[in-house]
């Protein structure tokens, strides 16, 4: 697959770098010389020196043929603008933005950016995973829908404790997709009743969240 | 009026003084407290330090009761995610973004936002200026000088 990746701090570079080495073509756009002059040296004649927020770099990036367009700056207007940019002037079919400020996924959404990545709610995400209470943790949304992946992690005096997965009232379009017992995978079927301690795989739309949240914990 | 603008430069600040003159209700919002060192002394307006691309703080702004949005930093992009958070998710009538570089603006323009750019408005002035054109140039540049007077602090009359 063919992907431009506009930023090439940290986390485009090591984008860059693992794509390539899984097999993938790529164009980096980074903005410093000196920086896009020290990528060429370490991974070849991938990178464009020129402003990815601007749709002649884009054009020369060939974000028109591109699988996925992702923007991985730390800066989330920056990155918002070269993911509009490039499905307005490009279509490019895919792209993905990484956000610095967690609030701003919602806003994205809102903007037209369907897939973003933020990695203070990923870091969040994992320290929550191993506190002792369990919980609730939306891991990932799922490409080209409107459906998210859901953990859950059935707690004591909750409506799912012992109740039978087809009487848990989940929101229409969701599923759950297995449970986690004893470190064991189980079938989710109508009668199968969930316990305290199991980890239930939830996929559901993304709009409806606030629902399986209530379903389960009420 | 009830107008949030985001940017205290020299644009939005002169911009605020203008709007409060006129009896509007002005919240305006930089990161930088000395910014608003730009605003004419006798601004009756609010002031509000934060990041104008955050929810919370155009919330806190009062966006929620916003007739009209300006997003006048000098970032580009900034002031784009600014005025569709505004437009989008404030759902305010009248959303102005500054965007410079000409071609961002149209881009943007082409999607239904409100953007103009000082560059393109400038060189056009500039050269209406230069080739005399009548229709273009003077009835902007005369408004700009009555401006300009009142803030030094003389009135200069309307024209006939």
């Amino acid at each position: 697959m063919y992907f431009v990746i506009a930023g090439g701090g940290q986390v485009g570079f090591h984008l860059s770098k693992a794509l390539l080495e899984s097999g993938h073509e790529i164009m980096l756009i980074e903005s410093d010389r000196r920086r896009a002059q020290w990528i060429e040296e370490q991974l070849g004649s991938i990178v464009i020196n020129a402003p990815a927020d601007e749709g002649r770099s884009q054009v020369e990036a060939g974000c028109g043929r591109a699988d996925a367009v992702i923007a991985v700056t730390g800066d989330d207007a920056k990155n918002l603008v070269i993911c509009q940019l490039a499905k307005y002037k490009c279509h490019a079919p895919r792209v993905i933005a990484r956000v610095n400020n967690p609030k701003n996924e919602i806003v994205f959404k809102a903007l037209g950016i369907d897939e973003t990545v933020s990695s203070t709610r990923v870091l969040m995400a994992v320290i929550e995973q191993e506190l002792p209470s369990g919980g609730f943790f939306p891991l990932m949304p799922l490409t080209g829908s409107h459906l998210e992946l859901i953990e859950a992690e059935i707690a004591a005096a909750t409506p799912a404790a012992g109740k039978d997965v087809r009487d848990l009232g989940l929101p229409d379009g969701s599923l759950i997709g297995g449970i986690v017992r004893a470190g064991k995978i189980l079938h989710a079927h109508g009668d199968t009743a969930l316990a305290v301690g199991d980890r239930v795989i939830v996929f559901a739309p993304t709009a409806a969240e606030a629902e399986v949240r209530k379903a389960l914990f009420g | 009026m009830n107008v949030v603008i985001i940017g205290c430069g020299r644009v939005g600040a002169f911009l605020a003084g203008l709007l409060d003159t006129a009896g509007d209700t002005v919240t305006i919002v930089d990161l930088d407290r000395t910014a608003f060192l730009h605003l004419p002394r006798e601004f009756s307006g609010t002031t509000l330090l934060g990041d104008g691309t955050d929810l919370d703080v155009l919330r806190q702004a009062g966006a929620e009761q916003a007739d009209t949005f300006l997003a006048l930093t000098q970032g580009d992009n900034r002031n784009i995610m600014s005025a569709q958070i505004a437009d989008k998710i404030f759902g305010i009538k009248k959303v102005i973004a500054k965007v410079n570089d000409p071609i961002r603006a149209y881009a943007y323009r082409q999607e239904g936002l409100g953007t103009f750019s000082r560059t393109s408005i400038l060189a056009t002035l500039l050269q209406a200026l230069i080739t005399g054109n009548t229709k273009l140039g003077p009835n902007l540049m005369a408004a700009a000088t009555r401006h300009e007077a009142a803030m030094s602090g003389e009135d200069l009359p309307e024209p006939a």
